[in-house]
């Protein structure tokens, strides 16, 4: 594809029109319907989403207003938006798994007549809350199943609009009509507004325009020489920036093709399948899928499991440096080559990487062992730093030059430079034009000279040029003995044990450093089987004696490592507990996009953390659980507490 | 209560009536001169304490027992006693108590089993995999596939029963006796053992198949939260022996019913 295809379309009904003309014959989408993946072309799709703007239209959806999409990755859910985008209007995202009340808050402040909705879930959620959003008037459901007894009046099947559109579309004019809406839109006009997950307090809402999504997405795909015969599966939250720039937007720009999984649980089946060339996961997937795979290794039989030992050994050593075309002994090649057939190649197959030309990963820290496994069975792996507020992208790491611990050099036409606190601070083609209704919020962000602060504390590393990120800002605290504190470094260190899913470092402000741990169940539940410990609930294993002896000896290790480093070394762990239940973002712990939310953590579990610095071995504690449909239970524990030996900087390690 | 608009109570035609029936094991009465009926298009629910009777109820209805006494019409056709031919061919299908699934074969195959009844072409053609035989196999695979989408276990479809938890197992048997397409489906402790979200998810299951295909459905179950919100009549056992008959608020408000659940002083 030539670098500057997307010349000339601003906006994203532009583009689906040229892809119609260009790519007409090629796959756009694809979803797995009864067991059997549908496939529809560019054209297919213009057809689709031009009836349905004239339906949608018809309903009395207007230039400039909002209409929520609310539900998971299906394609009539995009082609939801790319409609409203076709009529001017403002499709706005909402996590499908929101809870009523972030549903409600969402719907209200975004100020919806229209709902586009997946299926009576959803519906039912709204409807639960409708008193809250006054102004909605209808919602346009894809999935029937459930509703016949409701009441209809305020709702509409997706099919019947599209049907109504495209009998109205039979007439010359409402055709002509609908170019000239098209051609109306301007690339300044907004595409599309994203509510942020809200790491910090209530979400907001990001407004993003056309022409700067577009710009920003034709950079990246220039930079990952994306075509239109790349695949991605869209299996990431349709209302996360990410999914909306990596599939829906450089999918739009560069004319690939989209999947949608069957189901959200299928997506691990639907990746095989489908062998996308284009791959994203957030690292604590990538840690899920490798925790599974190291489990089933530990099941499989003698021989099977040290031959995986074995190449993955050769694959530590040798699997980054082929990667990054570096030289290798031949010796090496050679051993490499046999693991790529007899481990590495049936392994990217199970895991569906095996067609996989570019993978990102990003939102958090990744480990450097869980980083370089990847890289090193030859996943071209690359980690890349944004936000919601940058349309994603402002750094990424270009073929080559991979760091575990850095987030590349920045963008083509992305300015970026470190404030005097150390803030990273950045300038971009597809920066959003403001928070919707919210001035004051947008120029909290903004710096006089038009730079977005990120929050997010960094530093360009001097041998690469790549920035690196420690942690938020406001995170960074420091001991009372002025040892620096970054917790997410200390986190992400002990949550590399795969043993570890969440970990919360305490310890700004404080005479020293404690974690509360989270067990992950998948392999603590596999170890307990293996070695006949017993257990009825999460909560009695996370609390069994062996459990803690295990990650007595995780903690240990981090300590060791954290001597390693002079500054860190203060900041070893002294003492820690592992929590009853997991942290949930329906309990608000954990945002949608699972990152931990410290101020609400550190006040829920304020008489654990009482305890862990007031010397008890032991401490109560009732928390207050949301289930799925919003009722809410109470769980109490008994949390035991263990000390630490700290770990005496590397003496004896010299060699 | 269930959602307006559903099959009304009671005025559906009668699907099925047993009068009289009696039922022992020996000495013991398990079923002693009950009569209901079932109408079309209803959730009816069975329920009583422990040993009452209602196992015994649906497998007389099914045939799987015969009673001594009484006689069973479905469908306008008379009989003394039910054969499970006779239930399985006229289109009566049910889950068990215990998960009753061949657990080594996958979810998908499973529920293929409960095809079976539907196949015609001849043992030459499915022998060979090829011709009709084939043709029949894609139009029951997509049956079975709309079935396993009605009741999101797509993940599941190549998963070994045996492997999945127990909530998953039930709805996998229900799959297997929607495969039927029966007209009468007969539901033996759906919830039994589950927790409150499968138990939710169930109930919501079996709501959406009295709507979505229409089919009449008995049930057995213990929770009374679940039978009172879910059930448009409900008939009460208790020792063998009806005693009590009607909607959920006229069974919850009866004085014989309320003694059997929480006892009465002797």
């Amino acid at each position: 594809m030539a670098p500057n295809a997307a010349a000339g379309a601003d906006t994203f009904p532009k583009l689906l029109i040229r892809n119609a003309h260009i790519y007409g014959a090629r796959p756009a989408m694809r979803h797995k319907d009864l067991g059997i993946w549908q496939t529809w072309t560019w054209s297919e799709v213009l057809d689709i989403v031009r009836a349905y703007a004239v339906g949608l239209h018809r309903l009395g959806l207007k230039r400039g207003e909002t209409i929520a999409i609310v539900g998971g990755n299906r394609p009539k859910l995009y082609w939801s938006v790319m409609a409203a985008q076709m009529l001017g209007a403002i499709p706005v995202p909402v996590y499908a798994d929101a809870v009523a009340d972030e549903l409600a808050y969402v719907l209200a402040h975004a100020e919806v007549r229209f709902a586009a909705v997946e299926d009576q879930e959803q519906i039912d959620k709204i409807l639960s809350v409708l008193a809250r959003v006054p102004k909605l008037e209808l919602m346009i459901y894809d999935e029937k199943r459930g509703l016949r007894d409701y009441d209809h009046s305020r709702l509409r099947s997706m099919d019947d609009v599209i049907e109504d559109g495209r009998k109205a579309l039979a007439d010359a004019a409402v055709a002509a009509w609908l170019d000239k809406e098209i051609a109306a839109s301007k690339g300044a006009d907004p595409s599309i507004i994203l509510y942020t997950s809200g790491t910090t307090g209530t979400s907001k809402g990001v407004m993003l325009t056309n022409e700067r999504s577009v710009r920003a997405a034709t950079d990246t795909v220039t930079f990952d020489k994306l075509t239109e015969n790349d695949v991605a599966l869209a299996y990431l939250p349709l209302a996360w920036v990410g999914d909306h720039y990596l599939n829906y937007a450089q999918g739009m720009v560069s004319g690939f093709c989209t999947a949608c999984p069957e189901s959200p649980d299928t997506a691990m089946t639907d990746l095989r399948e489908i062998g996308p060339s284009f791959y994203f996961a957030p690292p604590r997937t990538l840690e899920a899928l490798l925790t599974r795979v190291m489990i089933r290794m530990e099941d499989a039989g003698f021989i099977k499991r040290k031959l995986f030992h074995y190449f993955v050994g050769v694959a530590r050593r040798y699997g980054e440096r082929i990667l990054n075309g570096e030289s290798v002994p031949l010796t090496g090649r050679l051993l490499y080559a046999i693991g790529n057939v007899l481990v590495y190649g049936p392994l990217k197959n199970v895991l569906g990487f095996s067609r996989v030309r570019v993978a990102y990963t990003a939102g958090e820290a990744v480990g450097p062992d869980l980083f370089s496994f990847y890289r090193s069975i030859g996943l071209n792996l690359k980690q890349l730093y944004g936000q919601t507020e940058a349309f994603l992208y402002v750094t990424a790491q270009p073929d080559g030059e991979i760091y575990a611990d850095t987030v590349g050099p920045a963008c083509p036409n992305v300015d970026i430079r470190i404030s005097e606190n150390g803030e990273v601070q950045f300038k971009s083609p597809g920066m959003f034009s403001g928070y919707f209704k919210d001035d004051a919020k947008t120029a909290e962000v903004m710096t006089p000279d038009g730079f977005v602060k990120t929050g997010d504390a960094g530093f360009f590393d001097e041998k690469t040029g790549h920035l690196k990120i420690i942690d938020r800002t406001k995170d960074v605290g420091k001991l009372n003995n002025g040892t620096m504190f970054p917790p997410k470094y200390i986190e992400n260190k002990l949550k590399f044990f795969p043993n570890i899913r969440e970990a919360v470092a305490l310890g700004d402000k404080r005479d020293f450093v404690t974690v509360m741990l989270n067990i992950d169940l998948a392999a603590v539940g596999s170890w307990a089987e293996r070695n006949n410990v017993v257990y009825g609930s999460y909560q009695e294993l996370a609390g069994h004696p062996l459990v803690y002896e295990m990650l007595e000896k995780h903690v240990a290790d981090v300590n060791r490592s954290l001597a390693d480093d002079k500054v860190m070394a203060g900041a070893q762990i002294k003492r820690f507990l592992i929590l009853h239940k997991e942290l949930d973002p329906d309990d608000g712990e954990i945002t949608r996009t699972l990152k931990v939310r410290r101020g609400f953590v550190a006040e829920r579990y304020a008489p654990l953390i009482k305890a862990l610095y007031d010397g008890s071995k032991e401490a109560d504690i009732s928390t207050e659980v949301t289930f799925e449909d919003g009722r809410k239970g109470m769980i109490s524990a008994r949390v035991k507490i263990r000390d630490m030996n700290g770990a005496a900087p590397a003496m004896g390690k010299a060699a | 209560m269930r959602a307006t608009g559903g099959p009304d109570v009671g005025v559906g035609d009668v699907l099925l009536s047993v009068e009289n029936v009696s039922l022992s094991f020996g000495g013991v009465k398990a079923v002693s001169d009950v009569s209901f009926d079932i109408r079309k298009g209803e959730i009816r629910a069975i329920i009583g304490p422990n040993g009452a009777g209602k196992t015994s109820m649906l497998n007389v209805i099914n045939g799987f027992y015969h009673p001594q006494q009484g006689r069973i019409t479905f469908k306008g056709q008379t009989r003394a006693k039910m054969r499970p031919h006779d239930a399985a061919y006229g289109g009566i299908a049910r889950t068990f108590q215990n998960v009753a699934l061949f657990r080594g074969m996958t979810a998908l195959d499973n529920i293929m089993a409960g095809r079976t009844l539907k196949m015609h072409s001849n043992f030459f053609w499915q022998l060979l995999r090829y011709g009709p035989a084939m043709r029949e196999e894609v139009d029951h695979r997509h049956r079975v596939e709309e079935i396993i989408d009605f009741l999101k276990i797509q993940e599941i479809r190549r998963v070994p029963v045996g492997r999945l938890p127990y909530g998953l197992q039930k709805r996998v048997e229900l799959g297997r006796a929607l495969a039927m397409e029966p007209e009468l489906l007969l539901l033996d402790e759906p919830m039994a053992g589950m927790n409150i979200e499968e138990k939710e998810d169930m109930s919501r299951f079996v709501l959406d198949v009295n709507d979505y295909y229409g089919t009449t459905i008995a049930l057995i179950e213990h929770d009374m939260g679940v039978v009172m919100d879910l059930s448009d009549r409900v008939v009460v056992l208790d020792h063998g022996i009806k005693i009590a008959d009607g909607t959920p608020d006229e069974v919850k408000r009866n004085q014989a019913v309320i003694d059997a659940y929480l006892g009465v002083a002797h």
